[in-house]
């Protein structure tokens, strides 16, 4: 059985990339860096977006291949949409990642990206699912992803708590991002964060000079 | 696959993918180290000390192949033994960093912290959050544990007990802390 490629061993253009979730009291807070490179060598952007919505209060992160990505995430969001039309209520976050799941499940052979759906809905609150390369869906408090995401491991375990304020959360995230985009030479440009709430979705951008700077900088 | 080839640990190298850590603080050094060795997926030893004397008050953690990293450990205890009868002192740290440096070729580099092994990918945002200068030597010892005990949790080959060494002027203090008495963290 073949053995599946690392994030820096993709062809084409690939997200290197730090991706990350991680749920608070009362909602999730979703953020990427923004680069994507050719081989890890070429910076093809420095200000890609890796947070996709997919619905109202639904998004999804993605890692590895960007064709492969935007693909999927194409067709996601197309099925959730329908979804819950038929469904006359918005998509439950579970929802959305299964509909990932099934596209990675099913297309494994020729499909590289993996994701992380983050949201809130009204049954279960804020959630956090982990679509990996293969196809497996778990559901976590907080999950990290992309070839950045190994240099965070330690941090994120150590100072993740769970049902933190919101103004934690967000600082946690962007400490976490400008750590990984620090170590990772795929990862950089600025960091790209989403709250989402009850309530609705908030927009955070942090351009690299505004990052936290750590005791070598 | 018809032929019998043994178990993988027959054959393979013995690796001690590991996680070492050091650190300076004013007056001394800190230095930390997980405690596996593994032969593909066996673990061999799961109580290596990799922390190694090369002289008094110079300590050296070992992490890639567990052979050729004793040797050379060895090798430099040796060499800097004869170079201390030589100037009739005690040898500079740079002298032994650059013995290893020697028969190793790479780079040499001075910093104030160092991570090493197969276990540091995982800590390397956390070291560089949570390293403030100033530490003392308590505080430096509890972020040496920290470290390590959250880089074992997440590397496949390092685990174990936590070897800690600690060099001032006064001298050299070893200790272990057990698997039960590391930190735990939110998920444990």
């Amino acid at each position: 059985m073949e053995k599946r490629c690392t994030d820096s061993q993709v062809k084409g253009v690939s997200t290197g990339t730090t991706i990350l979730a991680a749920t608070f009291d009362g909602g999730v807070v979703i953020g990427s860096d923004s680069r994507a490179s050719i081989g890890g060598e070429y910076v093809s952007s420095k200000t890609i977006n890796k947070v996709i919505q997919v619905h109202d209060r639904i998004f999804s992160c993605i890692a590895g291949s960007l064709a492969d990505a935007q693909a999927v995430t194409k067709a996601a969001k197309f099925h959730l949409s329908f979804h819950s039309v038929q469904m006359e209520t918005p998509p439950l976050v579970i929802a959305a990642a299964s509909v990932l799941k099934e596209l990675c499940y099913k297309n494994k052979d020729e499909l590289q990206a993996g994701f992380i759906t983050a949201g809130w809905d009204r049954k279960n609150g804020p959630q956090v699912y982990v679509v990996s390369l293969g196809g497996m869906l778990i559901s976590q408090p907080v999950t990290i992803g992309g070839s950045g995401s190994t240099y965070i491991y330690g941090y994120v375990d150590a100072k993740y708590k769970p049902n933190m304020s919101k103004e934690e959360c967000l600082q946690f995230a962007t400490n976490a991002l400008a750590l990984a985009m620090g170590r990772d030479n795929v990862s950089g440009g600025v960091a790209h964060l989403v709250v989402v709430t009850e309530s609705g979705v908030e927009h955070v951008v942090v351009p690299g000079d505004k990052l936290p700077k750590f005791h070598d900088e | 696959m018809l032929e019998e080839t043994g178990p993988e640990w027959l054959s393979e190298e013995v690796k001690t993918g590991t996680t070492i850590i050091a650190i300076e603080f004013n007056g001394g050094v800190v230095l930390g180290s997980d405690s596996r060795v593994s032969a593909g997926d066996s673990v061999v030893n799961r109580v290596m000390n990799k922390l190694s004397p090369l002289h008094d008050k110079i300590y050296c953690a070992l992490s890639g192949s567990a052979a050729d990293a004793q040797t050379i450990a060895e090798m430099v205890n040796y060499q800097l033994h004869v170079h201390s009868l030589e100037i009739d002192e005690d040898p500079q740290v740079r002298s032994a960093a650059t013995l290893v440096f020697a028969t190793l070729n790479g780079l040499l580099t001075r910093q104030p912290f160092a991570v090493g092994g197969s276990g540091s990918s995982y800590v390397y945002g956390f070291v560089d959050a949570e390293y403030r200068k100033g530490m003392n030597k308590e505080e430096c010892q509890q972020f040496v544990v920290n470290t390590l005990s959250l880089a074992m949790n997440r590397d496949g080959s390092s685990g174990g007990v936590a070897y800690i060494v600690s060099i001032d002027e006064h001298g050299t203090e070893e200790k272990v802390i057990l698997g039960n008495d590391l930190p735990t963290f939110f998920d444990q």
